[in-house]
C-alpha cells in the first residue's frame, strides 16, 4: 500500500515534469572592440547582444516571464506586432575619410525605422503610438516624430532579420536631426542591460567621458534571427550597442598612449554573471610587432568584417588570470585601407528664396564599379523642383535605373526621392537639385527660428566588392562586431553611409513686429483722434470758484441778521 | 518611620499606575504624528521655462530641487522633469555631461542618473496646464503624466524669466497668474493632489501666486511685486552665471535635510533673508489649513513612506499556467528561413509601381470640372442637347 502510494507520487512528479515545459532558452554575450584609428582618436564599440527563442507574436499567448530580456521591449513588440525596430541616438559626425566605417553606421541626431508583421491593418496608428512609447523609454522627444516627417522607403531599408515577404507598406523610416543626446537617453539605456551598469562591460560606460567625445552612437536593434546553423527555428535578437571615438587631443591629451582608465575613467573588475561570454578585442591588425599591449594575451582572433581581415588581441573576461592590473595599449599605426564609398552633401545657393542640395558620393574602387541606392527625405517647408534633378558622374550624365520619387504635400508628408545609380569606378558623382523655401504660418516656427531649420542626413546603401571572401553562414562563436549585417554573397558586403544632415535658414518674420505695429498704431490713434475729438465736443463753461472759508462764515452771518450777502 | 514607608509606598505605587500611563500618551501622540499629514504619496513637478546657453542657471537652479527632491526619497516615476533646454551636452559647455551649481565646478547636479521627462520644445504652457489637469492625448507614457490622487502631496518648482504676473515660456509665450490660479483649481476639483507646494524663482515671483482660490496650497516665491530676483556668482570657466541667490540658499538649506528630519516650513520660510538675497523672499499661507509650523519639509521634498499593519489575512489565487512551448510542429517544417537580400539590383529595377487606392478627385479638379460643366450647359442649354445627342 505504501510502496503503490509513494509509487503512485513518483510517477506524479515525473510526469508533473514532463508536463512542465521549459522555459525559453535565452541568452546574453557582450563585448567591446577597440579599434586605434588613424588620426590618432580610438574608436570603442559595445556590443551587447540578448538571444531569446521564444515567439512574441503568437496569438493567445502573453510572454509573462522575462529573464534577461528587458520587459518594457519585449510589451512594445508584442502590443504594436513589430517585426524589427531599430532605433538610434547620435551626438556628432562619422567622419569616414578620416576613420573607415564604422561597424554599425548612424546619422546625427534619431533614427527609427521599423518593420512591422503583416497582420497590422493599421500601420500609421500603431507608428505613432509606437513613438510616443518610445519617447518614454528612452526620455527623448520622439512623439515629435508624426507623418510630417515620416516616409515610406521602396527600396532602401530592407529587412536585417529572417523573413520572406518584403511589402514596403509595413516599413516607417523617421528621423530627427535635432534630437540632443545627453545622459537622460544613456540613463535608460543602460537600465534594459540584465546587469545594468553594475557589472560587466557596462561599468565603463560613464557619462562625463563618453559624452566629451568626438562621436557617441547608443542604438537599439531588435530583429528575428536563425537560432543555429541549420536556421529551422526563429530566436529573437535585442542588441543594445554603442560606438564612441575618443579624440586624441581632448581626451589623450596629445599622447597616443591609451587605456582604458583614460579612456572611460574606469576599470574592469569582473564580467557580467549573467552572461555567457564576455570578451575584449583589440584590432592589432596595423602594426602587430610595435603595438605594447599589457597585460599580454596569448589569444588572437581574426575575424572578416567590412571587406577586410583584421586580427584582434582577444581578451575573454570570463577567466579570472585577465584581470589584474591596468591594461594600458601603446600604439602605432600606419596608413589605413582607405574607405571605397563615401558621400557628402552640401547646401549651395545664397539669400533665403532658393537654394540648390548637392550630394557628392564618392567610389574609391579602382576597377570595380558598383550600384548605390541613395534615399533623400525632404521635409515639405523645402520644396525640390524635381525637373531640375541632375545626375552627374565624370561630367557626364550618368541615368539611375530606377527613380521612386513622392511629392511633398504641405503640412503632410515630406519628399521622399529614392535612386539607383551605378558609379562608375574612381569617380565623383554628384547629385544636385533646386529647392524654394517656403512661409511657414507664424505659429509654426520654434522659439528659436534664427538658429535654422534641419534636413535629415541622405542614405546611401550599396553592395561594396570586398578584397577578402566574406563568410555566408552565421556560426555562434562568431564576434558579434562581424554578424550584424547578414552575408548573402562571398564576394561583396553590405554598407549604409550617412551623409551629414543639412541647417537650412527659412525666411523669419520678426516677431516683436505685432507688438510694435499695435504700439505705435494706437498712440498715433490716441493723439491724433483724440485731439480732434476734443476740439470738436468739448464746450467752455464759466464756473464760479467756490469762497474761501472766511467769506462763507461771514455770508452765514450776514444772512442770519438779514443783511445782503458778499460776492 | 510608619509613615515613611507609606509615603515611599504611595508614591511607587503613583509611579507604577502613571508610567503606562504616559507610554500610552506617548504612543497617541507619536501614531498622532503618524496620521498628522494625510498624504500617502508624493509627486514632484519641476520646471525650468527659459531656453539658451546664458540661461544656465535656471536650469541649474532645477536640477538642484530635482537632485535634492531624488536625495530624500522621490522616486523618477513620480517626477515630471520639464527642461526647455539642454545645458549639459550643450557645444558651448566646456565640460559635457555636467551642470554645476557651485563655481569652480564642485557640484553636479546633473549627476549620473538623471531621467528628463519634458525636454526641449517639448516644454510649452499647453503641456505644463495638460500635465497639471492631467488632460493628456492616450498615447502618452506613464513618465510623462502626473499620476496624483487625493492622497498625493505635490511639489511644483518654476523657474526662468517672469513679470508682474505672468512668466515666460521659451521666449515665446507665457502663463499668466489666473491660468495658473485656474488649473490649480481644476486640480482641487477633480481631487488630483492632498497639498501642493508652490515655489517659483523668477522676477516678481509673489504676483503669480496673488490669485490663488483653491484650499490646501501654500506658496513661495523668491521675490515681491516690484523687486528682481538675481543671480548668484558667475563661474568663469564656463562663463555663465551659475545659480540664482534664493535657489542657491535653497540648496545649501535642502542638504542639510535627510529623510528623518523635523525640519519644519518656518525654517524655510526664513531661507534666504534680504542680507543674502537682495530680493525679500514672500510666502502665502492663508489657503493652507495645517500650521506652517507643524508641516515637515519631508512632507512635500520626500518621500516618506507611511506603512499600516494589517493582521488580515490575504488568500493568493494559484498562479498563472506557463506557456506551453511550441511543440512538435516546428520539427515538422523542414524548410529553412532566410535573410532577406539588402540591395536586390535587379528586383529593385523591375519593380512595379505600387498599385495607389483610388481617391475621389477632391479640391481643385472637383472645382474646376464643375466649372467646365457648367460652362457648357451655359452656352448649349439643356434643351439643346436633344440634337447633339
Amino acid at each position: 500500500m505504501l510502496i503503490l502510494s509513494s509509487l503512485l507520487l513518483f510517477i506524479l512528479t515525473t510526469h508533473s515534469e514532463a508536463l512542465t515545459p521549459a522555459a525559453a532558452r535565452d541568452e546574453f554575450q557582450e563585448e567591446l572592440v577597440i579599434r586605434p584609428l588613424h588620426s590618432g582618436d580610438i574608436y570603442a564599440s559595445f556590443q551587447f547582444r540578448t538571444l531569446w527563442d521564444t515567439d512574441f507574436l503568437q496569438e493567445g499567448q502573453k510572454v509573462s516571464h522575462y529573464r534577461l530580456f528587458p520587459k518594457s521591449l519585449g510589451q512594445v513588440l508584442s502590443k504594436f506586432s513589430v517585426r524589427e525596430l531599430h532605433i538610434s541616438f547620435t551626438q556628432g559626425f562619422w567622419r569616414t575619410m578620416q576613420w573607415g566605417q564604422p561597424f554599425i553606421p548612424s546619422p546625427p541626431g534619431a533614427e527609427l525605422w521599423v518593420w512591422f508583421h503583416d497582420t497590422v491593418s493599421d500601420v500609421d496608428g500603431n507608428w505613432k503610438e509606437l513613438t510616443n512609447v518610445l519617447s518614454g523609454i528612452f526620455c527623448a522627444s520622439l512623439n515629435f516624430i508624426d507623418l510630417t516627417n515620416t516616409v515610406q522607403p521602396s527600396a532602401s531599408f530592407k529587412p536585417l532579420g529572417l523573413g520572406n515577404a518584403t511589402d514596403h507598406r509595413f516599413l516607417r523610416y523617421a528621423t530627427l536631426p535635432r534630437e540632443i543626446v545627453c545622459t537622460e537617453n544613456l540613463t535608460p539605456w543602460k537600465k534594459l542591460l540584465p546587469c545594468g551598469s553594475k557589472a560587466g562591460l557596462a561599468v565603463l560606460m560613464k557619462s562625463e567621458k563618453l559624452f566629451h567625445s568626438s562621436f557617441h552612437s547608443q542604438a537599439v536593434h531588435i530583429r528575428p534571427i536563425c537560432q543555429d546553423e541549420q536556421c529551422s527555428s526563429k530566436a529573437w535578437e535585442l542588441r543594445q550597442t554603442l560606438n564612441v571615438v575618443f579624440d586624441l587631443h581632448t581626451s589623450g591629451q596629445g599622447k597616443k598612449e591609451w587605456s582604458l582608465f583614460k579612456m572611460f575613467s574606469r576599470t574592469l573588475t569582473e564580467a557580467c554573471p549573467l552572461a555567457s561570454s564576455s570578451k575584449v578585442y583589440v584590432d592589432i591588425t596595423d602594426n602587430p610587432e610595435l603595438f605594447e599591449l599589457s597585460p599580454a594575451t596569448p589569444l588572437l582572433g581574426q575575424a572578416v568584417v567590412l571587406g577586410d581581415r583584421r586580427t584582434y588581441s582577444v581578451y575573454d573576461l570570463s577567466r579570472a588570470e585577465t584581470f589584474g592590473q591596468l591594461r594600458s595599449f601603446n600604439l602605432l599605426l600606419r596608413d589605413m585601407l582607405r574607405p571605397l564609398l563615401h558621400a557628402e552633401r552640401y547646401v549651395a545657393g545664397f539669400g533665403l528664396q532658393t537654394g540648390e542640395i548637392h550630394t557628392v558620393i564618392y567610389n574609391n574602387h579602382p576597377y570595380r564599379a558598383f550600384p548605390v541606392l541613395l534615399m533623400d527625405s525632404v521635409p515639405w517647408y523645402l520644396q525640390l523642383y524635381i525637373h531640375t534633378l541632375t545626375v552627374t558622374s565624370k561630367s557626364r550624365d550618368n541615368k539611375p535605373s530606377y527613380i521612386h520619387y513622392q511629392p511633398a504635400k504641405d503640412r503632410h508628408r515630406p519628399h521622399l526621392l529614392e535612386m539607383l545609380i551605378q558609379l562608375p569606378p574612381h569617380s565623383m558623382t554628384e547629385v544636385t537639385v533646386q529647392f524654394e523655401r517656403a512661409l511657414l504660418k507664424w505659429t509654426e516656427y520654434t522659439p528659436d527660428p534664427n538658429h535654422g531649420f534641419y534636413v535629415g542626413s541622405s542614405v546611401v546603401s550599396a553592395l561594396v566588392p570586398s578584397m577578402v571572401a566574406m563568410r555566408t553562414n552565421f556560426t555562434q562563436d562568431q564576434p558579434l562586431f562581424s554578424s550584424f549585417v547578414p552575408v548573402k554573397e562571398e564576394s561583396s558586403y553590405f554598407v549604409r553611409v550617412y551623409t551629414e544632415p543639412l541647417l537650412v535658414n527659412l525666411p523669419t518674420p520678426d516677431f516683436s513686429m505685432p507688438y510694435n505695429v499695435i504700439c505705435l498704431t494706437c498712440t498715433v490713434v490716441a493723439v491724433g483722434y483724440g485731439s480732434f475729438y476734443n476740439l470738436l465736443t468739448r464746450t467752455f463753461q464759466v464756473d464760479e470758484p467756490s469762497p474761501p472759508l472766511s467769506k462763507r462764515l461771514a455770508n452765514l452771518i450776514r444772512r442770519m441778521r438779514g443783511v445782503p450777502l458778499l460776492t | 518611620m510608619n509613615y515613611c514607608n507609606l509615603i515611599t509606598i504611595f508614591a511607587f505605587i503613583n509611579l507604577l499606575v502613571s508610567i503606562p500611563h504616559g507610554y500610552s500618551n506617548y504612543v497617541e501622540t507619536k501614531a498622532g504624528q503618524f496620521f498628522s499629514s494625510g498624504h500617502t504619496n508624493n509627486w514632484a513637478v519641476l520646471v525650468c521655462t527659459s531656453r539658451f546657453w546664458f540661461n544656465y542657471r535656471h536650469v541649474a537652479n532645477t536640477l538642484s530641487v530635482y537632485r535634492s527632491v531624488k536625495r530624500l526619497g522621490i522616486p523618477d516615476s513620480h517626477i515630471v522633469l520639464m527642461l526647455a533646454d539642454d545645458m549639459a551636452c550643450n557645444y558651448r559647455n566646456p565640460k559635457p555631461a555636467t551642470v554645476f551649481s557651485h563655481k569652480n565646478m564642485e557640484l553636479n547636479v546633473y549627476g549620473d542618473d538623471v531621467e528628463v521627462d519634458y525636454r526641449g520644445y517639448e516644454v510649452t504652457v499647453e503641456n505644463f496646464l495638460r500635465v497639471l489637469t492631467g488632460r493628456l492625448p492616450p498615447s502618452t507614457p506613464r513618465s510623462k503624466r502626473l499620476l496624483s490622487d487625493d492622497r498625493s502631496n505635490i511639489l511644483i518648482y518654476l523657474t526662468g524669466h517672469g513679470g508682474n504676473g505672468f512668466l515666460k515660456f521659451q521666449d515665446s509665450e507665457e502663463i499668466s497668474n489666473m491660468e495658473l490660479a485656474d488649473a490649480f483649481e481644476q486640480m482641487w476639483q477633480k481631487r488630483r493632489y492632498n497639498e501642493l507646494l508652490f515655489i517659483i524663482d523668477t522676477c516678481q515671483g509673489a504676483s503669480m501666486y496673488e490669485r490663488f482660490y483653491s484650499p490646501n496650497l501654500m506658496a513661495l516665491a523668491s521675490s515681491q511685486v516690484g523687486e528682481d530676483s538675481l543671480s548668484h556668482q558667475p563661474d568663469l570657466g564656463i562663463g555663465v552665471h551659475l545659480m540664482d541667490k534664493y535657489t542657491f540658499y535653497l540648496l545649501e538649506f535642502l542638504e542639510e535635510v535627510h529623510p528623518a528630519s523635523q525640519a519644519n516650513m518656518n525654517d524655510l520660510f526664513k531661507v534666504c533673508p534680504q542680507s543674502q538675497c537682495v530680493s525679500t523672499p514672500g510666502h502665502r499661507t492663508d489657503l493652507f489649513q495645517r500650521d506652517p509650523g507643524s508641516v515637515l519639509i519631508t512632507d512635500f521634498f520626500g518621500s516618506v513612506r507611511k506603512v499600516e499593519i494589517t493582521k488580515d489575512t490575504i488568500n493568493l489565487t494559484s498562479p498563472v499556467e506557463p506557456p506551453i512551448k511550441r511543440s512538435g510542429s516546428s520539427d515538422i517544417q523542414i524548410e529553412s528561413l532566410t535573410y532577406v537580400d539588402q540591395l536586390p539590383v535587379a528586383e529593385i529595377i523591375h519593380q512595379k509601381p505600387k498599385q495607389k487606392d483610388w481617391h475621389p478627385p477632391d479640391g481643385f479638379i472637383l472645382g474646376l470640372w464643375t466649372l467646365i460643366l457648367l460652362v457648357f450647359f451655359q452656352t448649349y442649354g439643356i434643351k439643346h442637347l436633344k440634337h447633339i445627342f
